[in-house]
């Protein structure tokens, strides 16, 4: 179990104030937020990279506080992962166990990187010096995994694949890690707890669907920038659309391919419209009949809660409000296209 | 040529350089990486021998060594003879005079050497005095050469100095640039010049090998990486 009471003030800069209890096992907490919330701040605080003003750390009912990070069992992994260019990737790997080359071999192995140990990590694509770093880090068998932006090193097009990947690993390890992201895509996809920060203050804490539905702050909500994360099931697919059954509901959206059948649906709510009545001609392949639940004033921008079979959010202008008479119990239809819904595979 | 003066520089200059590394890494390190609110002023103090004029450094030293200073007394309670004009007084000289030509170069290589390298070791459970020696210094060896190239070269040509505090004692303290000196005032300019075209070309080959050096060409990946980002 790891306590932290974190209270850091830099020098005339922001001050940092957050609290976390992270269970033990393999639990993934994220620490999401936008950049300058202050998770790295945090991050680096349990590493003990940066002494606390006040607060205190403690692991497994051991004094952190104020001992240095050599004597910590932390595996930090670096946002630019931050290898040694001077070593190749053996003696990267090898750097914290020396003297214990089959240690060495078998991690690379592991993490399929045995062809890369006479490499030097300049000759390294991201996402092997990802799994590199990670090697380095997991040899010393830490008890405690931190990953500072671990994906955003990465191109676009190898992300997807590193982060499944990732989360895979971090499943099998059985120790407890933080990854620290601002990507809502990485929160699903890897957190089984999520602690919202913002300008050094912790939001809300919950897990990762919880939080972005039900985003107890308009900071949440806006650094979230979904409105709707429903758990669904892939019934059929056909002709490259996925049939899934979200609640008592059925919607269409782009099929993702993969055998697994679990997703997170995420639809935002500006790709939501409200109609009154069935539209005749319409591309958007999703039509859900529902009750307006609620209809509450968010910015310039209406928020209208539905029950379409699952709670769906739609954000829509104060015209359309009027125009439409969207008020609580009225019967409208939910419409949004097959591409406006973003599925994130669920681990089991 | 004077064989044995030459002689005398090159064992100056060698001893000094070598002297400078082991005091200049710990020092560079410490000008580099410490928080102490009056750090300036120990920098300062490196920096002075830039601006002092030799003849100020050697007086005080010739002050410092003499045996009315405390210095001087215990140095020749310790070893028999004090230190004014012997080698090892100019060895001390000349490492105070070409200290920040070793410090500075070496210093501002450890100052930039990535911090994220430091810290990824201090995580890996590897020490600080450990992290110094298998990350640091690596990342700096043509910050760490150039100083140790730059001290050598900076001792071979003093001259105010080794005579204010070496005086002019053949094969002990008589170096190239005082048997120059000393050849000119008894007129012979073609021992003079044979003398000095050693020192110039000597001079020119070792600023060469400095700046190529730290073009840093065939140096490891963090340079190559560096090089793309500019």
């Amino acid at each position: 179990m790891l306590i932290a009471d974190i209270d850091k003030q830099y020098d005339g800069g922001p001050h940092i104030q957050a609290s976390l209890r992270i269970p033990h096992g393999a639990s993934t907490t994220i620490l999401f937020g936008p950049s300058g919330a202050g998770k790295t701040t945090v991050l680096r605080c349990i590493a003990g990279l940066e002494k606390l003003t006040a607060g205190r750390i403690l692991f497994d009912g051991h004094e952190w506080t104020s001992i240095p990070p050599q004597k910590r069992p932390i595996g930090y992994l670096f946002q630019e992962y931050a290898l040694f260019p001077h070593l190749r990737v053996r003696e990267n790997i090898g750097y914290g166990v020396r003297r214990k080359p089959d240690v060495v071999e078998r991690i690379a192995a592991k993490l399929k990187v045995y062809e890369l140990l006479d490499r030097r990590p300049s000759e390294l694509s991201g996402g092997q010096q990802q799994r590199v770093a990670l090697a380095r880090v997991l040899a010393r068998e830490p008890r405690l995994l931190l990953l500072d932006e671990p994906l955003s090193a990465l191109d676009a097009g190898t992300r997807d694949h590193v982060r499944s990947e990732l989360a895979h690993l971090l499943r099998g390890l059985g120790i407890p890690a933080i990854v620290v992201t601002h990507d809502w895509v990485d929160a699903l996809t890897l957190g089984d707890q999520m602690v919202v920060m913002n300008a050094g203050r912790v939001l809300q804490t919950g897990p990762p669907q919880e939080v972005f539905t039900r985003p107890q702050h308009r900071e949440v909500a806006a650094a979230a920038g979904v409105e709707t994360v429903v758990a669904g099931r892939v019934k059929r697919r056909q002709a490259g659309l996925a049939i899934l059954e979200v609640g008592s509901a059925q919607l269409a959206a782009a099929d993702p391919g993969g055998e697994d059948p679990d997703f997170y649906v995420c639809i935002r709510g500006e790709d939501v419209t409200v109609e009154k009545g069935r539209a005749e001609q319409s591309s958007a392949r999703n039509h859900l009949p529902g009750i307006i639940v609620d209809a509450v004033a968010a910015g310039i921008l209406t928020k209208v809660i539905l029950d379409v079979g699952f709670e769906l959010v739609a954000l829509v202008t104060r015209q359309a409000v009027a125009d439409l008479e969207l008020k609580k119990g009225a019967e409208v239809f939910a419409v949004f296209k097959a591409s406006a819904v973003h599925l994130i595979r669920r681990g089991s | 040529m004077n064989w044995e003066a030459l002689a005398t520089t090159v064992k100056l200059a060698s001893t000094t350089s070598l002297i400078l590394m082991i005091i200049g890494l710990p020092l560079s390190y410490w000008v580099a990486f410490s928080k102490w609110r009056w750090k300036f002023l120990v920098e300062a103090i490196v920096a002075l021998p830039l601006v002092l004029p030799p003849t100020v450094l050697g007086f005080y030293l010739l002050l410092a060594m003499g045996p009315q200073s405390p210095l001087g007394r215990w140095y020749e309670s310790l070893v028999g003879h004090g230190l004014s004009f012997t080698f090892e007084g100019l060895v001390v000289a000349s490492v105070l005079y070409s200290l920040p030509f070793a410090v500075q170069p070496t210093a501002a290589a450890f100052g930039s050497v990535d911090r994220k390298l430091i810290e990824a070791s201090w995580m890996l459970g590897v020490s600080n005095f450990e992290t110094f020696f298998r990350v640091i210094v690596p990342q700096s060896w043509a910050g760490v050469i150039t100083g140790l190239v730059l001290s050598f070269a900076h001792t071979l040509g003093e001259f105010g100095v080794v005579l204010m505090v070496g005086g002019n004692i053949p094969g002990v303290t008589r170096t190239l640039s005082i048997d120059i000196y000393d050849r000119v005032q008894g007129l012979d300019y073609s021992g003079a010049s044979r003398t000095s075209v050693v020192l110039l070309i000597a001079s020119f080959v070792i600023l060469s090998i400095v700046y190529g050096f730290n073009r840093k060409v065939w140096f490891f990946g963090a340079d190559r990486r560096h090089r793309q980002a500019v």
